[in-house]
């Protein structure tokens, strides 16, 4: 497929790199000089703007973590005052509090054109109709591929998630052609039109989809593809790089990272030692020319490792293969990432259960579905099931506004849930990808 | 004087898988704890196991100590003939008397039959049942 801006995907690895360097310096300089909190960073790093010499002494400076947004709530490490900016994002944090991104227009801007090179890739364009399937809102998910879709001429199809139904009669009413959501959503709507008497594969002209936002396998790829009669791309980003950000091209080699936008370094999750390409580690990205949020040795918590080879597409910059897993206990339910540290802290502030849990994930068909197991405390053990129903709909009611994400809660007897900590029993993923 | 009619009941929580009635039953076995009566209500996944019970102190400590969570709950145990229509003329006197019943459940024992009962109004309910003739089980029965 013809690249979006060959100027810059066909760009030479040498060229490629000389651009890096002189945005992380320029950006490292910025952040020294305008932003608080990378400045003290650095500070106690020991580590000065002038000590970036080449783009190896990037990994002279200090990591970031999700921590940081977390601490920095809503916009204290912002590099952008509130009226340059033109969007925010909202995701759920680990613990009870959200992490807030800002965009500023050049931010949108850079987000757009990145998913219009990897929409391109594939062979999206003028004439397609992209049904988005993310969920728009806070969730960066719906915009961000919206955005990109609007950029490379596509005609976009705003669904958003839900109403499955009509999602399937609208794919074959506007003769969508492409779609973008998550693998296990695809799957279920592929579920869904069978239902209705509905082949996508035969009565729809759908022929791509980017699926993203959750883990899933070649397997699941090869299972997709022939059922659904479609070629399907992964999707990758997070809310603190923006959103889904990247994509595989027409050769599905890996995610291309668009190296004028991000810095990739692939680090020992235990050492923070940069790891040589081909070895898996921890996914760790530089947003070179992020404005409103920067993003700085950002530990993402993904495990995957850059390719070595070049992609047969043409295109220069750095790939990375699939996520392996992830570093810590996040979980990604229905694409939305949940922590159980977020569980938790919910648990703490409803007295009628114990601040013991454990969550049960699984497939119910192709949807995700995420069940805590929670313990009556004395106070409220009552007699009547009506006043347990009650606690019961109460837990699951606060569990779902703060992780975003429907849960079903069980109640348990006391003292059979799993008491030291440790993700093992905690957690019990039964889905198989 | 209304008191003396108030029995404590025993109510334990349950998870809804096989087991868990013989872990309560033999527990209670062990301690010499006599069951008068008992039934499960069933919820989503859970359930409350309710019991009369002839120490109810010692069966709600002996639970309690295997880590089940017990509580006490005031019943009422409304006396009826064994034989057809007994209920109907108990349940035609709670209708008369106006009291809401929140759950029931019977035993047919030796000598009578019974109907426990938990209402909201407990005193008042055992008022409005002597008054109207009807026959309670003394509290005194279970010690």
């Amino acid at each position: 497929m013809a690249p979006w801006n060959p100027r810059m995907e066909e760009i030479t690895p040498e060229e490629l790199q000389r651009l890096q360097f002189k945005l992380a310096k320029s950006l490292v300089y910025r952040l020294y000089s305008f932003n608080d909190f990378y400045r003290r960073r650095m500070k106690e790093h020991h580590v000065h703007p002038d000590d970036i010499r080449t783009l190896e002494d990037v990994a002279k400076l200090p990591f970031m973590y999700k921590r940081d947004l977390r601490d920095g709530y809503p916009d204290k490490i912002f590099s952008a005052e509130q009226n340059e900016l033109v969007r925010y994002h909202v995701s759920s944090g680990t613990t009870g509090k959200p992490t807030v991104v800002g965009y500023t227009e050049r931010d949108i801007e850079n987000w757009s054109e990145s998913l219009a090179r990897g929409f391109s890739s594939c062979g999206l364009g003028r004439g397609d109709v992209i049904q988005v399937s993310y969920g728009y809102g806070l969730f960066t998910g719906g915009l961000g591929a919206h955005y990109g879709a609007e950029r490379v001429g596509a005609t976009v199809l705003p669904t958003s998630v839900g109403n499955t139904e009509r999602q399937v009669e609208l794919m074959q009413d506007l003769h969508v052609t492409a779609i973008a959501c998550t693998p296990s959503y695809l799957l279920h709507m592929g579920e869904v039109a069978e239902k209705m008497g509905v082949s996508i594969k035969n009565d729809t002209d759908l022929r791509i989809g980017f699926l993203g936002a959750e883990p899933w396998s070649e397997q699941m790829r090869g299972r997709i593809e022939d059922w659904l009669g479609i070629r399907a791309y992964d999707i990758y980003g997070t809310s603190e790089l923006s959103g889904p950000m990247f994509t595989e091209c027409a050769e599905q080699q890996g995610i291309h990272i668009w190296g004028d936008l991000a810095l990739v370094e692939i680090v020992d999750p235990a050492t923070g030692e940069v790891l040589a390409p081909g070895e898996q580690g921890e996914l760790t990205i530089t947003m070179l020319q992020k404005e409103a949020l920067p993003m700085v040795r950002y530990r993402i918590g993904d495990l995957t490792a850059l390719e070595e080879d070049a992609c047969a597409c043409g295109r220069t910059h750095p790939r990375i293969g699939r996520i392996r897993g992830r570093v810590d206990d996040m979980l990604i339910i229905r694409g939305i990432n949940v922590f159980p540290s977020q569980v938790e802290h919910a648990l703490l502030e409803i007295p009628q259960v114990g601040r013991h849990f454990q969550i049960v994930v699984d497939r119910k068909g192709a949807l995700d579905s995420m069940l805590v197991r929670v313990e009556v405390s004395e106070e409220a053990f009552s007699d009547k099931i009506t006043e347990l129903m009650v606690i019961k709909r109460k837990v699951e009611h606060r569990l779902r506004g703060s992780l975003n994400v429907g849960v079903d809660v069980e109640l348990v007897e006391p003292g059979t849930l799993p008491r030291f900590e440790g993700k093992s029993k905690k957690v019990v993923d039964r889905r198989s990808l | 004087m209304e008191k003396s009619y108030i029995v404590k009941q025993i109510s334990i929580f349950s998870e809804n898988r096989p087991g868990r009635l013989a872990a309560i039953a033999g527990a209670l076995r062990d301690a010499g704890i006599n069951i008068f009566a008992f039934s499960i209500a069933e919820a989503d996944g859970f359930g409350v196991v309710r019991a009369l019970v002839d120490r109810p102190e010692d069966a709600h400590r002996t639970l309690t100590d295997l880590g089940f969570r017990v509580s006490f709950t005031d019943v009422i145990g409304v006396k009826m003939r064994d034989e057809p229509g007994g209920l109907s003329d108990i349940a035609a006197l709670l209708g008369d008397a106006g009291i809401n019943i929140e759950y029931a459940y019977a035993y047919s024992g030796k000598d009578e039959a019974v109907l426990i009962l938990r209402v909201d109004q407990v005193e008042d309910a055992v008022r409005q049942i002597l008054d109207r003739g009807g026959e309670l089980l003394k509290a005194s029965l279970s010690r």
